[in-house]
């Protein structure tokens, strides 16, 4: 049993019988090495304890939030909990604990990624700095790993551990800006020179650049521009909560993507990071959200799950009472065709490798705002001919995957940064009939 | 409580760094959601814990940890400067902090009912009243309300003697309506979008009435569904006071941060459009533009006592009549840049390094009124309260979306329009800014989102702003 799993259990016993009671913990430390201008300029760690315990009593639902383990402070949660509690209105719609079920322990880590050093870290970031030569390079190596354990009331027991190593940074000249990622459970799969090179490689094609008129192009998207799709798709959209809610443009069993889109939450597959469960206890399971084209599924918490009465997916988070379950293991399924096909097939078009700061508009529409950044080219008879400089867009994601938009599909499926963290989403590169860009980021 | 600092900073000098400080933090939050007359959020956190910053030679070292024995404080010590070792093998250019008088010193938020004193059952009541209201409504789906606050004690102690404790007292709450039509979502929100926070107790919640709003709104949410489209084109454009504060947060605020001028922030965050050769020099926009860091404004969001490298709050000029005068810094990042720090250094808790961030970054007031606006507007839009933002990494190209706009036709205010946008380049936008309302509408917004740096932290930023009206901006852009 690791630590946390002794934490959640010993929280569990400390409530007893008053109330029911689901506890959920995590240890850890995470390493950051923070580097721009080419140099290491913020390189932090913490080890950390998490412990999060939800009670209801006769309905009356609280939950209490500390970091620190100790025998008093778990006494301290508890009686806070209680107390909260039983001053709260009854939650008509609180669904109970997970019942009991026999959740073996998962370790999804690489055991040297636990005990990774600032200065392997930084060996990295050399590597990437290096690759670009003169160009300045920024962007960050880290290493994260957890104990994750659950207990409940009602006898159930989980635990897992998992480990994340990402590299990703770019590298820019005076005018321009290349990005590259990538993401792994353990750090020695990181290649700092390789992605320091294709981030140098995009900085040194993206000089030159020109203004382009605003309108509708066809694109080729690359793996980070595909991930924040897909990501706005399964936050918005996929959840059950915001389904119930008509605040979704999901309707089970309709088709409303292209036959080429395929969209699985895949937390246990090969290569998932993470835990094995969710802040509920329950395991997460594989969701066929899309599958060529339909929507298939949605992903549950248990409060969603009961309303639709379903089982839990195991989807839920600290906040999905408020915000709805989420699935952060999607996986966009990749085609046949390698970049270069996509790219040969474009007469006239834009490649993106990545967006920025995109926002939604509405989410039953998804219509979208954002903009390109850190590699934006243009593509002429089937070849990348020159830099544009960043564009901004307006479109409706669910418009870009709907039948007839969607090209084709690369097979250069990886972890891909999705904008709002790394290891949430892996996806390729998709080639787009149209896509509205709404003006420059230059004016 | 300074001796947990005290041993960290102990054992990070004993190990080699030049200088080092440590933060012991003792936080308190509440949050508590209504959705539809129900409680689905009641969290309650506590936190404890040191973070020690370390300098080897040029090179910096972090590290938060939970542990609070001796050995688990001086292994945090021993810790960051372990990391600030690694940091020289990819090491930049020698610098010095810049100079700062050593403190010792008390600060405490002023407050009058903490939000922790205040019984569970009288902000949950308030919550459930606001949303039932709400769902009187036919049209409103969802009724969302919320309360939640702050308590933060800071103990600061560094290896040049400071040792200053604070006590920050943040409070705020807010609510929305959403009306959920067969093809669109709309929602309106009071104080603002994101609540209204600010420092200070409860009664900050009881000064804005949210019982006698909440008609309203649900009102003017249900009213979206079947308002007409924003118009499209180049119009004068009038924005309500807490949608300016955002425009100010995003396109001034973040653009003056000096580790972005500096290229600190590059990959993330992004850099800045402003260039230091020509501070005191750049035209950032018209003469009604005056913009300031405060982090000494009454109630204010980023109000402090003193920064978290110890420097002590201050009013800094970032724009003069138009004119940039001024950033946002550090100890470190004012001296590379030859300046003097500007006291903005902040941490989102222990267990985070501290970075430069916003204080209170207000546009001060001008002498007119949202009316007189309005009566001296031909054809134009009033846009309130944001629904969506977006800007460039340059902090140049921006795009907001407001929850509702409202026609202006020959100075009357018309018929309401859904779904309004507008978008604009930075320095020519704030260059139209020509009429802005005066110190009677002028309200110190809180932004209690603000999201910087790897590992994420999220900061509570401040921006004062009182309604203003631009020339000629593109409104309505769609997807």
């Amino acid at each position: 049993m690791n630590p946390a799993s002794h934490t959640a259990q010993r929280l569990i016993e400390l409530v007893g019988d008053r109330a029911q009671a689901e506890a959920s913990v995590q240890t850890g430390r995470i390493e950051l090495t923070r580097f721009a201008n080419s140099f290491i300029h913020q390189n932090v760690g913490e080890d950390y304890v998490k412990v999060r315990l939800r009670v209801a009593s006769e309905g009356r639902v609280a939950a209490v939030t500390g970091n620190h383990a100790s025998e008093v402070a778990l006494a301290q949660l508890v009686d806070d909990a209680l107390t909260v509690a039983a001053t709260q209105p009854v939650d008509p719609d609180w669904p109970g604990v997970a019942p009991s079920k026999d959740l073996s322990a998962t370790d999804f880590s690489d055991p040297s990624t636990v005990s990774a050093t600032p200065g392997q870290r930084a060996e990295v970031v050399s590597d990437f700095v290096g690759a670009g030569g003169d160009y300045l390079a920024a962007g960050y190596c880290d290493t994260d790993w957890l104990d994750d354990g659950f207990a409940n009331s009602a006898g159930h027991r989980a635990a897992s551990r998992g480990s994340r190593a990402t590299i990703d940074g770019i590298h820019r000249t005076g005018e321009s800006a290349g990005m590259g990622h990538q993401t792994s459970a353990a750090l020695a799969d990181l290649n700092g020179a390789a992605i320091g090179s294709l981030a140098a490689d995009r900085a040194r094609r993206g000089l030159g650049a020109f203004d382009l008129k605003p309108g509708g192009y066809e694109v080729v998207l690359g793996p980070e521009a595909v991930a924040t799709t897909a990501f706005f798709l399964g936050f918005y959209g996929l959840n059950g909560k915001a389904h119930q809610e008509g605040q979704s443009f999901a309707e089970l069993g309709a088709t409303q993507f292209d036959d080429q889109i395929t969209l699985t939450d895949d937390p246990q597959g090969e290569g998932a990071l993470a835990t094995g469960f969710d802040v509920e206890g329950t395991q997460k399971v594989h969701r066929n959200l899309i599958n060529g084209g339909v929507t298939k599924m949605l992903v549950h918490d248990r409060r969603s799950a009961a309303k639709a009465g379903e089982k839990s997916t195991g989807h839920g988070w600290a906040n999905s009472a408020s915000f709805g379950p989420v699935a952060t293991h999607l996986v966009v399924a990749p085609g046949s065709d390698s970049v270069d096909d996509l790219i040969a097939a474009v007469d006239r078009g834009v490649y993106v490798a990545s967006f920025n700061y995109c926002r939604i508009l509405d989410p039953k529409t998804q219509v979208v705002t954002g903009l390109t950044r850190n590699g934006t080219f243009m593509i002429e008879n089937g070849e990348i001919t020159g830099a544009v400089t960043n564009l901004r867009f307006t479109q409706s994601f669910l418009k870009a995957w709907e039948s007839g938009n969607v090209l084709g599909v690369a097979d250069d499926l990886r972890y891909a940064d999705c904008e709002f963290g790394a290891g949430f989403v892996r996806a390729p590169s998709m080639h787009l009939a149209s896509w509205n860009f709404t003006g420059g980021a230059g004016g | 409580m300074f001796d947990h600092a005290s041993t960290a900073v102990e054992a990070a000098l004993g190990t080699g760094a030049v200088y080092a400080d440590a933060r012991y933090l003792e936080a308190r939050s509440e949050a508590i959601g209504v959705f539809n007359g129900s409680v689905q959020q009641l969290d309650r956190t506590e936190s404890a814990g040191v973070g020690v910053r370390a300098l080897v030679g040029s090179s910096w070292g972090f590290f938060g940890t939970h542990d609070l024995s001796s050995d688990g404080l001086r292994s945090a010590g021993r810790r960051a400067v372990e990391i600030a070792r690694a940091s020289a093998a990819v090491p930049g250019d020698p610098f010095e902090l810049a100079d700062i008088a050593v403190t010792e010193a008390e600060y405490e938020t002023p407050h009058e009912e903490p939000l922790f004193d205040v019984p569970l059952s009288e902000k949950v009541d308030l919550l459930v009243a606001v949303t039932s209201v709400m769902q009187e409504v036919d049209e409103i789906s969802l009724a969302n309300a919320s309360i939640g606050g702050w308590d933060t004690h800071k103990w600061f102690v560094s290896s040049q003697g400071h040792r200053i404790h604070q006590h920050l007292v943040e409070t705020g709450a807010g609510f929305s309506a959403t009306a959920v039509g067969e093809d669109e979502t709309q929602v309106r929100s009071y104080p603002q979008s994101f609540g209204q926070y600010e420092t200070g107790g409860f009664e900050v919640v009881r000064r804005w009435d949210f019982l006698a709003n909440a008609p309203r709104i649900a009102d003017e949410a249900a009213a979206l569904l079947s308002a007409p489209q924003c118009p499209e084109g180049e119009m004068t454009l009038i924005l309500e006071a807490s949608q300016l504060a955002l425009q100010i947060h995003e396109s001034v605020g973040h653009a003056i941060e000096l580790d972005r001028i500096l290229g600190w922030e590059a990959a993330f965050a992004g850099t800045s459009h402003l260039e230091l050769p020509r501070l005191g020099e750049h035209r950032y926009g018209s003469d009604l533009m005056n913009i300031t860091a405060d982090a000494t404004l009454h109630g204010a969001l980023g109000t402090f006592g003193f920064d978290d490298e110890g420097t002590p709050a201050q009013r800094v000029p970032i724009v003069d009549q138009g004119t940039w005068v001024g950033v946002l810094s550090g100890r470190d990042s004012a001296a590379v840049a030859g300046l003097s720090p500007g006291g903005m250094v902040r941490a989102d808790g222990y267990a985070r390094l501290p970075m430069v961030r916003m204080t209170n970054v207000g546009l001060l007031p001008g002498d007119s009124s949202l009316e007189e606006m309005v009566a001296e507007t031909k054809r134009g839009v009033f846009m309130s309260t944001n629904r969506s933002w977006s800007i460039d990494d340059r902090r140049l190209n921006f795009q907001f979306g407001c929850e509702v706009g409202r026609e202006i036709k020959n100075g009357v205010l018309g018929q309401m329009v859904k779904n309004p946008t507008y978008t604009g380049i930075t320095p020519q936008f704030w260059g139209q800014l020509d009429m802005l309302a005066g110190q009677t509408e002028w309200v110190h917004w809180g932004t209690p989102n603000c999201g910087k740096g790897q590992p994420m932290q999220v900061a509570h930023t401040g921006h004062s702003a009182s309604p203003g009206r631009f020339a000629e901006v593109r409104v309505g852009v769609t997807g």
